[in-house]
């Protein structure tokens, strides 16, 4: 029988069984950034360590800068995370695309970029979204901040074996219908608790298609279906975006890029489990309530739950629409939003940019809707102010930003105001995740995004748009 | 380093109320600007202990009744969402020694190991009984036997728990932190970056 990628990633980075039994597995990249590292350097510091492979760490800031004046953050707090990350950079010799750097942005939108994901190796990042890495076929980690101590100073972490779940997904999107929608439709189906344990496998031909920026998106969401990470087999896609980028060898590429294949899934693999999806029928999806797997296709009604299948779920519906202050059964498309926010490390990146320019053009933004538009690295920033793209978002009433985490979450000046309901291309809708503790956010794709803010409710942006 | 042994761990009881109650929840992500972790107790489950204007809620973690508890009691899929150490950080530092609830959320689990803040899970049915015996009498002793993964309770109860053998096993031997065994592997690690050609 043959190995999955996770399986072979897994026993090639394998130092040996520690006396609990866990995994000492090496962790060829460590991403870092200000807002989990700082106590993990403290602790070195404490335990009188140093970093064991400087030149495999590599440092950005993304959490807590303003958008706005971004290397000028008005919080005190804010100003002195970015210091210490300088700091903890020097004294230990860790490289830092920093705000001058002209490459800072949102960690799991410069390791691709900067060639430094790979395939076939390991990633770990103080955060958990770092699954978006597995696109390339790495097996990425988000981690706590002792296990950032724990990598920094033996690029090692004790981890217990994950189970694999491949999810086939076969045919094609209908119009309209992305990436975003694809890993939507998956966590509703497989519940935000389905993955526990598992690594997931995304397969299957619709997959094979995707661009590495559509890969990204999937794999980032792996952490709200509950999987620990997920990832794409590299294929020659994987092989041609990373060709040329900073970070990549270029000395003997052939025989790197047939080194990375070699990880790929063998045909005869085994798996855990095994989840068969038709692309066809995946709808334009968005979250109604509280958890990523509160979502809906967005024909349907917001669930009602008088029908809920037991006395747990019908709970958990019901607390939902309390804080969401949605009306049981009704239709989600119409429901009225306050903001609309395009960025993230979900979909924050050139391909989502372009995408929701390609609609927007010629439209303006609801009055009374805030929309802002926040690139995920200064690289994308650069290349959409190239094409134009920023212009196309700031006619259409859109504030156009500097990169960073922006409102995915609220550690920066954006935020939501009290019980502002915000059309968000982000990842999660957890209550009070966009900065208000009575905030609503409802998820869903960059396109879906700017048809709300176009419309000032939930729409359907195929309908919006007259896509086709 | 040497590290306590964690076997049994004591205290009386507060339930927290719901299921997937995420880290956001535990710890609002503004008050995770910080560069340490000292201080991060007074913020746990700030945004249910208070309301939007800064008044106290009636949350149970406000009600003078279980003032001092130190065993959380929880619903399902308690922890999940994000990453961040924050959240048990801001338990442990509250005064919380360990955690009983329906289920947990993988990493948040691991991470509360680590600080030697054990995570047991009892079904919905015993938890809906020890919620229901410390709403009566919030004085109840719990006390959480590692080795034997049995809650027991002042007032008689006795519940079976469970938890991963990896936690358990690190915590009753007490190698709950794993770095001091880490770098003893130092010339293993070694050998492994040189195999795998990309990292030297
Ligand atoms: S964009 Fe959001 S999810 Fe991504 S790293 Fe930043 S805060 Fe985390």
């Amino acid at each position: 029988m043959g190995k999955s990628l996770f399986q072979k990633v897994w026993d090639s980075h394998s130092v040996g069984t520690l006396a609990d039994g866990r995994t000492q597995l090496f962790i060829g990249t460590h991403l870092i950034h200000e807002v989990t590292s700082p106590q993990a350097f403290g602790m070195l510091r404490d335990l009188g360590l140093k970093v064991k492979y400087p030149s495999r760490t590599f440092a950005t800031v993304d959490h807590i800068v303003p958008t706005i004046n971004q290397d000028a953050p008005q919080d005190p707090l804010a100003a002195e995370m970015m210091q210490a990350l300088q700091k903890n950079c020097d004294d230990f010799g860790v490289t830092y695309f920093d705000l001058r750097s002209g490459k800072q942005g949102i960690v799991h939108v410069v390791g691709p970029e900067q060639g430094i994901t790979q395939p076939g190796t390991t990633i770990a990042c103080g955060d958990s979204h770092t699954a978006t890495h597995g696109a390339f076929g790495a097996i990425a980690f988000g981690i706590g901040t002792t296990q950032v101590r724990d990598v920094l100073a033996t690029q090692t972490m004790a981890l217990e074996p994950l189970k694999v779940r491949r999810i086939e997904v076969t045919g094609d999107l209908r119009p309209g219908v992305y990436a975003k929608d694809v890993i939507l439709h998956i966590i509703r189906l497989l519940g935000a608790k389905g993955g526990i344990g598992y690594a997931y496998e995304y397969a299957g031909d619709l997959f094979d298609r995707m661009s590495m920026e559509e890969r990204m998106t999937v794999c980032n969401m792996s952490i709200e279906g509950g999987a620990r990470c997920g990832y794409v087999n590299p294929d020659a896609k994987t092989i041609a975006y990373l060709s040329g980028r900073p970070y990549v060898d270029m000395s003997d590429f052939d025989a790197t890029a047939l080194r990375w294949l070699s990880f790929a899934s063998d045909a005869d693999a085994h798996y855990d489990d095994i989840v068969r999806i038709n692309a066809s029928d995946i709808e334009p999806t968005v979250t109604w309530g509280i958890s990523p797997d509160h979502g809906v296709a967005i024909s349907e009604n917001i669930p009602d739950p008088a029908h809920a299948s037991s006395e747990i779920d019908k709970q958990s519906i019901e607390e939902a629409l309390a804080y969401m202050k949605l009306p049981a059964g009704t239709p989600i498309k119409g429901v009225k939003i306050d903001v609309a926010f395009l960025g993230s490390c979900t979909n924050g990146r050139l391909s989502d940019f372009r995408e929701a320019a390609k609609y927007l053009k010629g439209h303006h933004v609801a009055a009374g809707v805030q929309a802002i538009a926040v690139p995920g690295s200064q690289i994308v920033a650069i290349q959409c102010e190239k094409e134009g793209l920023d212009q196309v978002f700031r006619d259409a009433g859109f504030e156009w930003r500097a990169a960073g985490c922006s409102m995915c979450l609220a550690m920066n000046p954006d935020k939501l105001v009290g019980d502002q309901l915000c059309a968000s291309s982000s990842n999660r809708n957890f209550k009070g995740r966009q900065g208000s503790s009575t905030g609503r956010t409802v998820l869903m794709s960059p396109v879906m995004v700017v048809a709300a803010a176009v419309k000032g409710y939930v729409a359907d942006a195929r309908e919006v748009f007259g896509m086709d | 380093m040497s590290l306590e042994k964690v076997i049994k761990v004591s205290g009386r009881g507060v339930f927290v109320p719901g299921a997937d109650i995420d880290t956001d929840r535990i710890i609002p992500a503004r008050f995770m600007k910080c560069v340490t972790f000292d201080g991060l107790g007074e913020f746990a489950f700030y945004d249910v202990r208070f309301d939007p204007s800064g008044n106290r809620t009636n949350h149970p973690l406000n009600d003078a009744r279980f003032q001092g508890a130190s065993i959380l009691l929880a619903g399902m899929n308690f922890g999940c969402g994000s990453s961040r150490e924050h959240a048990p950080q801001s338990l442990r530092k509250y005064g919380f020694n360990a955690v009983i609830a329906e289920s947990f959320a993988e990493i948040f689990n691991g991470n509360c190991t680590t600080l030697a803040m054990p995570c047991v899970v009892a079904s919905a049915d015993d938890v809906a009984i020890l919620r229901a015996a410390i709403e009566a009498d919030p004085q109840i002793e719990i006390t959480i036997d590692l080795e034997k993964l049995l809650v027991t309770t002042s007032a008689g109860h006795e519940i079976p728990v469970t938890m991963p053998d990896s936690a358990r096993d690190s915590l009753t031997a007490g190698r709950w932190d794993p770095i001091q065994e880490l770098l003893d592997n130092n010339a293993k690690i070694e050998e492994r970056a040189k195999a795998l050609g990309y990292v030297a």
